[in-house]
């Protein structure tokens, strides 16, 4: 900390409350690896998408009534006579989609370069938790405004719990806070919904403090070990991360602006209807997935069993591949399977879309099959089978070698 | 193969894939084919036809509106699709709202103003049912969003009565629809005949004419802000791409420190 600052004030608060110098050491004085490529900005992003959900969630609970009578009616009138309200929720809405579109592609990156291997298993794990709240806080969030999908996904998913042996039952009026999805549920939901983004704030706190010890991991998979292999945060990932965040936002605000409702289900403009049960019961894109892997199941219990070790799995993901190499660059064999492991993704979440029935049953329960296999019988074999490519001695090693080559 | 424009080129076929499914993705699975039709304003840019919009008012003022409601507009809304405020306030003033309690406690009826929700055909669901044999014709404030393509749906629906297939007994109080999940609908052809209304502005009113004008309506009743929306959009993404190039100069400007 040899900083010194110039400002008086900031010299004299910073002595009483070393604020200034904290900050200066995690932004000057943190090395990052300067070899990062795109994929590594996905992290910053997902953050500033929680910040934007925070932020617009805040101005949408300001006018929204969570009241079973009221609910649908108060989001409309969002819509139509708040000033800028639509834009507010479509944000807010779209939002969601956004931040599990960044927070895959961020988990996909991390799982190809090995960013959960040692040191990093703990990084990796509150990573996986803030995902976890994450799904929670998209479900109840969902359930807000009360249209027919809302009602329904709300009942499909709560009854889930009714298969846990005994006491299924007794849990699930608990949750519900009486005998059905009711106006108890969505007051519930709507405090829920209000703290756990709060929670994931927190975690994400923690998430960078354990991403801060040993710093970012990078697409050689290799430590940094010369200081020609780091550069400073800022200003270089700093401006890095702020070209991409231009780039995202026109993306999202594609659909913001000209394509609102198409990642949403046209069913949840119908107010919720506890007699009517719509002919699909669909959840929103991103828990396709894991809706093939509980319905592929024809036990209901099996089913809720292995959709939450679908996302457990991911906890012991850093004790299951003892290869010890981080990169799949370095991973010939690895690479293969990987790629097959992200289009299974996408074969469940194509599964997950359509009703259970015909060849969608077989599809779904073999991208299961694999998705699983992939955790535990796959990586921990490579781990022995595999023979990686030699890696190279240095980061900046690397990057300037090809260069004298050409030379 | 490189390792990040490997994993691009992955991502980008996984969800050109989930793209090119996505109306089975996320539309119901019917076998009805819904027709696609010409409109101005689903696209990028398309604004809503004013005449159109008006003309579809009035079809829905006199046809849809002896059965459905449209409670999320209120008459003052009227302003956005080019009626004046004296036309609105003539508008409201057609109808009679139970307003109160006075003074003395008690209900009363008085003119609606433009600042009144659209007055709804029946009080109650109920009273709603004992008059349509025991259907509920739903609230149109939002009808072309809360159906699968549903600016097209509605359109097919408006102009899809036909006679049943001879294999299809339709039961009493029900009407053959082609376009109709099951295709047996409660709703009787809203508009049998051509000539039903007649427009001021001189344009002949067909089937498929009003079909067309007061699904426009429905449509910008549904999303209000469409218009502004995009005009918006069209603004805020000029910006960003403009911000975005010159953060990238700078990125690289910044960048080429490091030798």
């Amino acid at each position: 900390m040899s900083v010194v600052f110039k400002n008086r004030l900031v010299r004299w608060i910073d002595h009483r409350m070393p604020i200034f110098s904290s900050l200066h050491h995690e932004m000057y004085e943190y090395p990052v690896p300067r070899n990062l490529n795109y994929l590594w900005n996905f992290g910053f992003l997902a953050g500033l998408m929680l910040i934007i959900m925070i932020v617009t969630g805040i101005v949408l609970a300001m006018h929204y009534t969570p009241n079973t009578t009221m609910a649908f009616e108060s989001v409309e009138r969002i819509m139509r006579d708040v000033n800028y309200g639509w834009i507010i929720r479509y944000i807010h809405m779209n939002g969601a989609s956004m931040f599990f579109i960044l927070v895959y592609i961020h988990i996909f990156r991390g799982m190809y370069y090995g960013s959960y291997k040692a040191p990093r298993e703990i990084l990796w794990m509150l990573g996986v938790v803030i995902f976890f709240l994450m799904i929670v806080t998209a479900f109840i969030g969902y359930v807000l405004p009360w249209g027919q999908m809302s009602y329904w996904g709300a009942t499909v998913i709560t009854n889930l719990f009714s298969a846990i042996p005994w006491v299924g039952e007794d849990i699930v009026t608990w949750l519900w806070g009486g005998f059905s999805v009711d106006n108890p549920t969505l007051n519930r939901f709507f405090a829920l919904h209000y703290l756990l983004p709060f929670v994931i704030l927190g975690v994400v706190f923690l998430h960078v403090i354990a991403l801060h010890r040993f710093g970012s991991n990078n697409p050689l998979g290799i430590d940094m070990k010369r200081p020609q292999d780091s550069i400073s945060f800022h200003p270089y990932y700093t401006i890095k991360d702020a070209f991409t965040i231009g780039l995202f936002l026109i993306f999202f605000c594609y659909f913001i602006f000209f394509n609102p409702n198409y990642l949403g289900h046209p069913d949840n403009y119908i107010p919720a209807d506890p007699l009517v049960t719509p002919a699909h019961i669909v959840p929103e894109w991103y828990f396709l997935p894991f809706y093939a892997i509980l319905r592929a199941i024809p036990s209901k219990l099996g089913g809720v069993l292995l959709m939450g070790g679908a996302i457990a799995i991911l906890f012991v993901l850093p004790w299951l591949d003892r290869s010890p190499v981080r990169s799949g660059r370095f991973r010939p064999m690895f690479k293969w399977f990987f790629a097959l492991f992200v289009i299974n993704c996408f074969v469940l979440g194509y599964c997950g879309a359509n009703p259970p029935e015909g060849h969608f049953i077989l599809i779904s329960r073999i991208a299961t099959a694999y998705y699983f296999a992939y955790f535990i019988v796959i990586l921990p074999l490579l781990s022995v089978l595999e023979k990686p490519k030699p890696l190279p001695a240095s980061i900046s090693e690397s990057i300037y070698q090809p260069k004298n080559h050409l030379e | 193969m490189k390792l990040p424009s490997f994993l691009l080129k992955l991502a980008i076929v996984s969800a050109l894939s989930l793209t090119t499914s996505a109306t089975s993705v996320f539309g119901e699975t019917t076998e009805i084919k819904i027709p696609q039709q010409e409109w101005g304003f689903t696209s990028l840019f398309g604004t809503f036809d004013r005449a159109a919009q008006q003309r579809g008012f009035q079809v829905f003022r006199e046809v849809c509106s002896a059965c459905h409601s449209i409670s999320k507009l209120s008459y003052r809304n009227l302003t956005e699709i080019g009626f004046s405020t004296e036309q609105v306030k003539s508008i409201a003033a057609q109808d009679q709202v139970v307003d109160g309690p006075n003074d003395e406690g008690e209900m009363f009826e008085r003119a609606a103003l433009p600042s009144d929700r659209f007055k709804r055909p029946f009080a109650n669901e109920q009273a709603a049912r004992a008059n349509n044999n025991g259907a509920y014709p739903p609230d149109l404030s939002l009808i072309t969003k809360a159906r699968p393509d549903g600016i097209n749906y509605l359109y097919a629906l408006l102009i899809g009565y036909q006679n049943p297939p001879s294999d299809i007994v339709v039961p009493d109080g029900r009407y053959y629809n082609h376009y109709f999940p099951g295709h047996q609908i409660s709703m009787p052809s809203p508009l049998p005949s051509a000539g039903l209304v007649s427009y001021a502005d001189g344009t002949e009113a067909t089937i498929e004419q009003m079909a067309k004008d007061v699904t426009t309506f429905l449509a910008w009743a549904a999303e209000p802000e469409m218009e502004y929306r995009k005009k918006l959009g069209v603004q805020v993404i000029f910006f960003l791409t403009v911000l975005t190039i010159l953060l990238y100069l700078a990125k690289r400007r910044i960048w080429a420190r490091l030798k």
